[in-house]
Order: C-alpha cells, then sequence, then structure tokens
C-alpha cells in the first residue's frame, strides 16, 4: 500500500481545524486510511537550512489514486466531513482544440495516447512539488513502473501545437533531455542514461525495440520520449502557468485513469477552479480518435434492498443517498424503481466496479464500528476434520507419546539438500522446481522430509544426545497427469541422532506407530491375514523408494548398506511399498555436517487412508 | 571418602564440647567435600556449623616450581658463575632451558647479577640472595603475603594467585551420635514384606531440588497453537478444507479471486513461480483417484468448468454480472502459469466453485503453508501458516461478520475489537481487524476480512443472494506475540531451538 506524506499544518488548515494526533487517526481509521506517523515528535531532516515542516504520513488503500497526493487526501476527507460538496469538473471549450496526431506505428510499441491541458494554472512551491510527486506516485502504482502509462508534462507556451505522437527508429530521434544540455540520440540516450539511479530501470521498456514512442510538436520538438523522459526544452517550473499534460500507454483503461487523476486533482488550481481544456486524439488507424480527458460521471446503479441486506440496515433511499454524498458520489432515488438508486460516481473513483463498492460506502459512511452487530446463527453447518489431518494428528501424538519431539523445517530446500548431499539422483520426474527464488535456500519443493529434519539437528548441537525428533507434513511430487502437474504427499519421518546408530529406536518407533495404526506385523513366511499388515525388506545399495526405477541400482545410497529396510504395507492383499528407514551413509552426515550416527525413518502416510 | 569423613567428624567433635576447626582437624581435606560431610550430618541435625571465610594467596604451577628449584635470573645466576671464563651468551639456553635463559638473563641484568662482555655473560657478584624464591617460600607456608608491592608484583609475573579459603567452625548438634545411622535412602518391597518399614530410618528428602526428569515427547509450539485454533473452527461447525495442494494455477490463485493480471501481487518479486513443470491445465474436474477432495452431496449439479474459465475472462476483460471489470487485455497464459500458492484462498475459491453444484450454507476453515518470494528477516520468511475461514449463506450482513469476529477472537482471549475499512482485491466490503492488546496497551492489527465480490462468487455460478464472508490471519503473528518470539525464525524452520519446542507449555489461548 502506498503511503502519501503530506505537510500537516497545510493538512489541518484545509480541514480547518486543529487534531490531536489521537483523533487524526481516528479520523482515518473511520475513512479507511491509515495514520501511520506523524512525525511533529520526531527527528526531521534538515533541508537548505530548515528543519522539514512536521508530516502525516498516510497509508492509502491500493485502490484509491484520487488519495495519492495532498490534494485529493483534502478533499475526499472535507466530503466525508460534510466540509466541501463533490466538485463538479468541467471542461472548457477552446475556440481551437489542441490536438494529439497519432501515427500508426505507435501500434508496435505503445499504442495508445490522451492529453489535457491546463490552462491558467497558479502553482506555489508546495502545489508544484506535489504536482511533481503525483506523477511519481502514478507511475509506481496503477502505471506498473511506467511500463503501462507513463506521463509526460509541458510548459505548453514553449510548444505549439498540433502535436504528433509518433513511433521512430531511436537514431532518428534528436533532442536534449529534460535538465540536460547536449543534445542526443536514441541510442545515445539509452547509453546515457544507462547508469542513471532512477532512470535506468525504465530503459528496459523500449529499449530493445526497434521504434520508440516520441511526441513532437509542430515545429518537430520533442516533447518526450515515453516513458523514459521528457524534453528540455518545454520543462514546466513553478512559473509555468499553462500546462499540457500528454499521456502514453499499454493499458486504455489505466491510461484514462491517470488522465483523470491528473486533471482532476489539480484543475481546482485553475482560474476557473475545476476546469479542464480537452485535447483532441485523432488516431484513426485504431478508432481511437476521441476527446481527451473524459471526466464525465459514470452513472450508475444501485438496490437499496441489496445495499440494506448486506449492511444489516433498513435506510430510506434518501438516507442511502445522504451518506453517498460523504464519499463523493452524487446519488438520488429512481423516479422509476423505489429499489433503485441512481449514483453519478465523480472521476475520481476509478475504484467503483460493481454495486457492492457503493455498498461499502454506504457501509463506511455509516461507520463500520456503527453497524448493528449480529451473530450469523441462521443455518446448521457440521464440523469436520481433512480426513488426512486427523489421520496425521493420530502418527503426530503417538509419536510424541512415545518419546520424540516435532519439528517444523522449511519445505523449500535447497536441490543439493533434497538429492545430493542424501546420495539420490534427479531424474527430473519428481521435484517441482521454482523459477525465480531469491536464494538459493529455495529451488525445489522438497520430495523427502529428510533435508528438514537433517538441518534441524545440525543447528541444534548444543542439545543434549540423542535428540529424537519427528514431522509430519506434506512433500511434493510433479504429477503431469493432474491439473496443477504435481501432488502433495503427507509423509512421517522421524530421526535419531546421538552416540549410537539408534537403528533399532527408529525401528521400534516404525512398529508403535504401526501399532497404533492397526497394523500387524507380517514375518518370513507368515500367512496374510484379512487385517492391514507390514513387513521390512533389507534394502542393500539400493535407493529407499523403488518405486522410482531409475534409482534402484543407485551405488552410493541414502543409507548404510545392510543396515537399512524397506517398509511393505498390505491391505486388503495387496502390497505397497510406503517407505524405508535405517542408518544415514556417513557421507549424507558429512554433507549435513553432523558428527555422530544417525537413523532415520520416512514413510508415506496416505497409504492408512 | 565423603562417608569416611563423616564418621572423622563425629569422632573429632567427641572429645568435648568445644568446637572444632576444619582446617585444623582435616588440614588436607578439600574444603567442598568437608561441607558435604558437614551438610549430610547438619541436615540430620547431628553437627551444626558456620563458615568462615579469607582471602588467602596460592601459588601457581609456575610459582610452586620456583619456590622448589629457585627463580629463572637465579638459574642464569648460577650458570654464569660456574663458568671460570665467562659463558657465551648462545650457550645459557643450553645450559638453563629456553624458557629460563629467556626471562632471567634479563632479570639478572636487572639486578646487576651479571653483566655483557662481549659475547660472553660474566657474574658481577659473589653470591646473590633468590627474594623471589624465599617470598614465594613464604607465601607456601603461610598463605599469605603482607608485602602488597611484592604481591602486586607477583601476580604480575603469574607466579601466585588470590583465592578465598573456607574454614568450618563445627560444634554438635542437638542429635549428635558417634555414628551415623543407617539409613533407608527408599521405601522398598522388601521392607513391606518383612516389616523392616516400621523401624527403618529414612533419609532425609532434598525438598528444594527439583524431581528427576521425565523422559517426554512434545509437538511443535506452533502446532500447539494450530490445534487451539482448529477446535475453535470445529467448536463452531467448519469443515477442514483440503490445503494439501502447494502448487496452483494463476488461475486458481488469483484470476479466479478477480486479482488482475497486473495486479503487483503478482510480480516476481512478491510469487514463487514453477519453472518445471512448466504450464497447468485449464480448470477440470478432479481427478478420480483422488483421495482428498470434497465428498459431493446428491443434490450436486455437473459444474461447468469452461463456463468458469469464460466467465473469470469475460468478468476481467469487459465486466459482466453488474460489474464493469477492470477492462484489459486478459492473457490466458498467465493464468495457466504455476505458482506456489501465495494465500490458501486459492482453496477456499475451489471450495466456493464446488458449492456452486449445490449451493447451500457452508463453513470452511483451513490452516495450512503458504509461500511467499520475500527477503527473509526477523519477522519475515518465505513460508508462513495461514489460518483462513470462510461463511457462505443467504442472507449475511456486515454487522453478522462483524458479531462472529467478536465470538471468534474471545474464544482465544481477545475482547475487544474494532474494524477499520481496508482495500482487497476480492473482498467487498473489506475490514481489517484490530484487537485491543493489554500487554502492549495498544491496537494491533490482528487479520483481514470481508465478503467476497459478487465478481469472483456469480462467476462460479453461485447465486447472487448469497453471500460469503472471508477472512485470514497468520498462525506465527499471534503466536509470537503470546510467547514474546521476536523472530520468525525462531517458531518456525530448522534453526528453532529444540530446547524451546520440549519445554514450551501448552497453550491455552482464552487465558494466556
Amino acid at each position: 500500500m502506498p503511503t502519501i506524506s503530506v505537510d500537516k499544518a497545510a493538512l489541518f488548515k484545509e480541514l480547518g481545524r486543529d487534531y490531536t494526533t489521537e483523533e487524526f487517526d481516528e479520523l482515518c481509521f473511520e475513512f479507511g486510511i491509515e495514520l501511520d506517523e506523524d512525525t511533529t515528535n520526531s527527528d526531521r531532516p534538515i533541508v537548505d537550512g530548515k528543519q522539514e515542516a512536521p508530516q502525516l504520513k498516510i497509508e492509502i488503500p491500493a485502490n484509491r489514486y484520487d488519495l495519492l497526493c495532498f490534494e485529493g487526501i483534502a478533499l475526499m476527507l472535507n466530503i466525508f466531513l460534510g466540509r466541501s460538496p463533490s466538485p463538479e469538473y468541467k471542461l472548457t471549450q477552446p475556440a481551437k482544440m489542441e490536438q494529439i496526431i497519432v501515427k500508426e506505428d505507435t501500434t508496435k510499441i505503445r499504442p495508445y495516447v490522451a492529453g489535457a491541458i491546463l490552462r491558467n494554472i497558479k502553482f506555489d512551491q508546495a502545489r508544484y512539488e506535489s504536482f511533481i510527486a503525483l506523477q511519481d506516485k502514478l507511475h509506481q502504482n496503477l502505471a506498473r513502473q511506467r511500463t503501462l502509462v507513463s506521463i509526460g508534462t509541458h510548459d505548453l507556451d514553449t510548444v505549439k501545437g498540433p502535436f504528433t505522437y509518433e513511433a521512430l527508429p531511436p537514431k532518428d530521434i534528436k533532442f536534449t533531455p529534460l535538465n540536460q544540455t547536449q543534445e542526443m540520440d536514441g541510442e545515445e540516450l539509452m547509453n546515457f542514461y544507462e547508469k542513471h539511479q532512477q532512470l535506468s530501470k525504465y530503459l528496459h521498456i523500449i529499449r530493445d525495440s526497434p521504434v520508440y514512442p516520441v511526441i513532437y510538436d509542430s515545429n518537430r520538438t520533442v516533447c518526450s520520449l515515453p516513458p523514459i523522459i521528457n524534453g528540455d526544452h518545454s520543462k514546466i517550473s513553478v512559473n509555468t502557468t499553462n500546462v499540457f499534460i500528454e499521456i502514453t500507454a499499454l493499458d486504455k483503461t489505466k491510461l484514462d485513469i491517470v488522465n483523470k487523476m491528473m486533471v482532476t486533482m489539480f484543475s481546482q488550481y485553475t482560474l476557473e477552479p475545476f476546469t479542464i481544456e480537452p485535447v483532441e486524439i485523432v488516431s484513426e488507424h485504431n478508432q481511437e480518435t476521441r476527446v481527451t480527458p473524459d471526466i464525465a460521471p459514470r452513472t450508475a446503479q444501485a438496490e437499496v434492498s441489496y445495499i440494506n441486506q448486506c449492511c444489516g440496515l433498513s435506510l430510506s433511499p434518501s438516507e442511502i443517498c445522504t451518506l453517498l454524498t460523504k464519499m463523493a458520489f452524487r446519488a438520488k432515488p429512481s423516479t422509476t424503481n423505489e429499489d433503485i438508486i441512481d449514483v453519478e460516481i465523480p472521476p475520481t473513483r476509478a475504484d467503483i466496479l460493481h454495486q457492492c463498492d457503493i455498498m461499502e460506502d454506504v457501509a463506511i459512511a455509516y461507520g463500520f464500528n456503527s453497524l448493528p452487530r449480529a451473530f450469523p446463527d441462521i443455518s446448521g453447518t457440521v464440523a469436520q476434520p481433512l480426513p488426512i489431518n486427523k489421520l496425521s494428528d493420530i502418527v503426530r501424538v503417538e509419536t510424541a507419546m512415545a518419546g520424540w519431539s516435532e519439528v517444523l523445517p522449511l519445505i523449500l530446500c535447497s536441490h543439493d539438500e533434497n538429492f545430493g548431499w542424501l546420495n539420490r539422483k534427479d531424474d527430473g520426474t519428481t521435484a517441482v522446481r521454482l523459477a525465480n527464488p531469491k536464494t538459493t535456500e529455495f529451488q525445489v519443493v522438497r520430495t523427502t522430509l529428510l533435508p528438514g529434519l537433517l538441518k534441524t539437528i545440525r543447528e541444534n548441537k548444543h542439545h543434549s544426545v540423542p535428540m529424537k525428533i519427528f514431522e509430519v507434513s506434506d512433500v511434493a511430487f510433479k504429477d503431469l497427469s493432474l491439473e496443477r502437474k504435481s501432488r502433495n504427499e503427507r509423509h512421517f519421518a522421524a530421526a535419531f541422532y546421538g552416540k549410537t546408530s539408534g537403528f533399532e529406536v527408529v525401528h521400534g518407533l516404525l512398529d508403535r506407530v504401526m501399532a497404533m495404526l492397526k497394523t500387524t506385523f507380517v514375518g518370513d513366511g507368515q500367512a496374510a491375514s484379512g487385517e492391514a499388515q507390514y513387513y521390512i525388506k533389507e534394502l542393500d545399495g539400493v535407493y529407499p523408494f523403488s518405486q522410482i526405477k531409475e534409482f534402484a541400482n543407485s551405488s552410493d545410497p541414502t543409507y548404510l548398506p545392510g543396515h537399512a529396510a524397506s517398509i511393505h504395507l498390505r491391505i486388503d492383499g495387496k502390497d505397497k511399498e510406503i517407505g524405508a528407514f535405517g542408518i544415514l551413509h556417513p557421507t549424507v552426515l558429512q554433507k549435513y555436517e553432523l558428527k555422530y550416527p544417525t537413523s532415520t525413518l520416512e514413510l508415506n502416510v496416505e497409504a492408512f487412508m | 571418602m565423603a562417608s569416611d569423613l563423616t564418621t572423622q567428624i563425629l569422632d573429632a567433635l567427641s572429645a568435648s564440647d568445644a568446637p572444632i576447626l576444619s582446617s585444623e582437624a582435616f588440614p588436607s581435606t578439600p574444603s567442598l567435600n568437608v561441607k558435604s560431610a558437614l551438610d549430610r550430618l547438619d541436615a540430620r541435625q547431628m553437627v551444626q556449623y558456620e563458615t568462615l571465610e579469607r582471602d588467602v594467596v596460592t601459588l601457581t604451577a609456575e610459582g610452586q616450581e620456583i619456590a622448589a628449584n629457585g627463580s629463572h635470573e637465579a638459574k642464569v645466576f648460577a650458570a654464569v658463575a660456574a663458568a671460570m671464563d665467562g659463558l657465551k651468551i648462545s650457550e645459557l639456553p643450553v645450559i638453563v632451558g629456553k624458557d629460563n635463559a629467556k626471562v632471567g638473563q634479563g632479570n639478572a641484568f636487572k639486578r646487576g647479577w651479571i653483566k655483557k662482555d662481549k659475547d660472553l655473560l660474566r657474574a658481577s657478584q659473589e653470591s646473590i640472595v633468590d627474594e623471589t624464591q624465599q617470598q614465594l617460600l613464604a607465601v607456601q607456608k603461610t598463605k599469605t603475603l603482607e608485602d602488597q608491592k611484592a604481591l602486586q608484583d607477583l601476580k604480575r609475573r603469574k607466579l601466585i594467585a588470590l583465592a578465598k579459603e573456607f574454614n568450618f567452625k563445627v560444634t554438635k548438634g542437638p542429635k549428635y551420635a558417634r555414628e551415623l545411622v543407617k539409613e533407608e535412602t527408599d521405601l522398598t518391597p522388601e521392607m513391606l514384606t518383612n516389616g523392616s518399614w516400621k523401624t527403618a530410618n529414612f533419609k532425609p528428602y532434598n525438598f528444594n531440588a527439583k524431581g528427576a526428569p521425565t523422559p517426554a515427547g512434545t509437538l511443535h509450539p506452533l502446532n500447539k497453537v494450530r490445534q487451539e485454533f482448529r477446535n475453535i473452527f470445529f467448536d463452531m461447525g467448519f469443515e477442514e478444507m483440503p490445503t494439501n495442494r502447494f502448487v496452483e494455477t494463476g488461475f486458481w490463485n488469483f484470476d479466479a479471486l478477480f486479482v488482475p493480471q497486473q495486479h503487483p501481487a503478482r510480480d516476481l518479486q512478491d510469487t514463487f513461480y514453477i519453472s518445471d513443470p512448466a504450464k497447468a491445465d485449464g480448470p477440470r474436474e478432479d481427478s478420480p483417484n483422488d483421495p482428498h477432495v470434497p465428498v459431493r452431496t446428491k443434490n450436486d449439479k455437473p459444474l461447468d468448468y469452461q463456463k468458469y474459465w469464460d466467465n473469470v475472462r469475460e468478468v476481467h476483460e469487459h465486466g459482466k454480472f453488474g460489474s464493469i471489470g477492470y477492462r484489459y487485455p486478459w492473457s490466458a497464459d498467465e493464468s495457466l502459469r504455476l505458482v506456489l500458492r501465495t494465500h490458501t484462498t486459492s482453496i477456499s475459491t475451489y471450495m466456493l466453485h464446488k458449492l456452486a453444484a449445490n449451493p447451500r450454507p457452508a463453513r470452511f476453515f483451513s490452516i495450512d503453508r503458504v509461500f511467499r518470494n520475500e527477503a527473509v528477516d526477523a519477522t519475515h520468511l518465505a513460508e508462513f501458516h495461514q489460518v483462513e475461514g470462510v461463511i457462505a449463506d443467504f442472507g449475511l450482513t456486515l454487522g453478522g461478520l462483524i458479531g462472529f469476529m467478536e465470538v471468534f477472537f474471545a474464544k482465544m482471549g481477545i475482547h475487544k475489537l474494532r474494524f477499520k475499512p481496508a482495500y482487497n482485491p476480492y473482498t467487498e466490503p473489506s475490514m481489517e481487524i484490530f484487537g485491543h492488546h493489554e500487554g502492549l496497551g495498544k491496537w494491533v492489527e490482528i487479520g483481514n476480512s470481508g465478503m467476497f465480490r459478487p465478481e469472483m462468487l456469480e462467476s462460479m455460478g453461485l447465486p447472487k443472494d448469497m453471500r460469503v464472508y472471508g477472512w485470514g490471519l497468520s498462525l506465527e503473528r499471534p503466536t509470537m506475540i503470546k510467547y514474546g518470539v521476536s523472530n520468525i525464525r525462531e517458531l518456525l524452520g530448522h534453526k528453532v531451538d529444540l530446547n524451546f519446542i520440549e519445554t514450551n507449555p501448552a497453550v491455552r489461548l482464552e487465558k494466556d
């Protein structure tokens, strides 16, 4: 969520009174923004020998682009407090409308453009800084680091329309970029800004394209090279009075939103407040010829019964309309249907998509914490654990009661931990691999619980021996037959670490858990019974889960040869290998930096479902 | 042996009623042994004693060596004086040893005992007095040294050390006797059989010590908290969801939840994408072999997965179900990318879609692992547990959600709540839940909640008048607050201290 810093004194002046920090925090809370910090009593930075004035740092919901600047926060809070009406934005009708003529080649790189003019605007230092900051916030948030939308603002008195929006080879675009003295072409510009702290991160958006988007005035002066930088020629300052805004985009919806935000927030400073001079976009090739910005309120309808039902209220249509006024809407009961109210959604409220958004604003205006509280007890439902979790809990509790301690390692691990360090080879058919981990600690989703147990022992060397730990949790395997191409499998694993190998101890734990799962041991030559049974078979140089055939003859396995066994379950006469236990191979111990013998047990719990 | 010592002490006391001093009676017995013997007798009121403590000076190993054989410099002098025509400097270490030569040569020069003559050393005096040795011998005898300057000097040279010496003044106790009566350490079956328990003299039990440690297994603290949460959900009629599915598709994790494809949560910076396997299939019927899928009701109508997919596309791209949508070109490929689920809400979505086969009141919950591609620090791990609840019913109100939360959180001892309007792409209204933390004396955010958006529910085919609450919180955060754990890595993962796991008390959320 974006955080906006506003001048405390200036905001309270706009709101017509002083607030204590607590009072303002409460106002924010009710309105749905969050006061992060009041810097009045903090160490504030000193800039040019003057200490920064106290700031309020306010967290804004990610979809409220109208609250990304001082002007918007002040306006919306004043409307919420009933101190201001929702402004009526108007387009002027200039004798001759400025034009941006769009060339078809722009479809190859950045197809959409829009414009607007703020004529006779009066900036001061604070307003000017806010104007620049809003562009930055929009670029970072809605525009996704300028990829989707970018804004250029110009001193209209230094350029002359009609403007053209073109896409040209980089070599053919020559101009002096903002705040530079030297003219350069598109290619030179890319090299020039390669190391630039802010701009370097935007270069990739167009760098490798054969054509770059560019906006010219009628004298072939470059206004901007979107989304990288404006020309120096038309730069604005605190003294600029006529501002030309051009916006280019990949996403037309976001283009319109950005335009609306720029003009609604700053048209209050024009000679006649809330008026905006439109710009005609001439774009025949893609049927996008139109006048921008479109600041007409969107009309929508909301159902009185829906709003009342969701909020648990029984408000009259006119009461709902009054509440909506606090949230910057104009609303009136429909003349034709008493269950409908007609709502005018101002251009500032791009977050309204559905009548549920209008319903929420009624609830906010009413006060979430004032809503009549109830307990949803209309319907009875039946509680039920997930079967695999219920089964896991039996294994967990029985193992803990047998004297073992439960641990909870991570599910992601490095490739080596899952394979190489256990003397297992990756044939590419088992493990789910991550595409973009930030560290090598997280390369695959584990296919075995052993790495987590062994790392836990490694990190707990200060603990007395023997250590007896276990985990019951999921591993994941690739499974190309499924929609998600993978599946989880619930495993149970335990590790014994001590001065003796503990081989018989983990074997005993296996017997105990089997007994608790009502599975009886069946020895050599013993007859199968109708009950669930298990038996074990010596593993010698064999990969423990031999259903993975590729490893059946691995020469350097996880376990010490002759001291490991596979575990087999027989249910309804069907035999299934479900796991293995044994003394870990000394090379495994070495990799995991374990200095005492360690025995482990791992099995698939799902077999007992 | 200590038992012999108790007898010796009792013997030493027998002569008269006068007190004895342990340093005189048992000069060569270590004071610790004396004390333990005295404690045994004292516990039986056979003796009484007081501890006398004094500072003493003792010799270090080197100090003892010098006391016995003379100082380094004295050895150097002796060697030089023994050589009639002077001693070659290079030969000194050969005669007195390297260590003696190194230290002793300098000291002997300083004291004017020897002098240098080209490469020879010659004695400057006929004889010398080895003060160091004499001081050390005196110390050995008296365990004191009055001369403070000499004391500091010897201490600096690490020849002596300061220590405390304990001496005990012992007198007869009220139950004094010449012999320690044989004591029984425990009641035995033989004593029960032969009746000797009636006359047996039992050894006193030490009620200040702890009992024998009980070997114990234990469950993980985080899982203990998880079980408390599960119990709360079960108390309130919730069914546990099949969250045993780490890998999800962009469709189930984001698109179906009305999270637009350009949303920052879908950035590489925030979400783990899967490189292998490469690409998912579109939503379809579950595999018939999957033992974890929810049981169907007999009134279930077949679900149209293609329609669901199309609805999701349309509601994003052009709007549908009364929504204007996000109005952007929706990419099927993006929806088929595989991700590690970033929330368990993907499973709630799956369950709600199943519910559309037979829309009816339902309560679902899950507590399971989710994954975020975060930089790891004290409060962030790439994995954590999400607690999630869902209630679907007709006629649910926002006040009902608030009322439910009050009951839910009261069950874990949080009684003061307030609700802040918030933004979440898949719930509207959305409320952040703040609980008043009595210990910290302030409001802390404890969870997020809301009513799922119609764009999400109606795309599934759920009826327009069905409302669905959803809420979530992390399992780690309340646990960290409860146990005062400041680093999440001390709670989850392989770096957790086993001693913490083994000694962590049972969880009683409503109490602590």
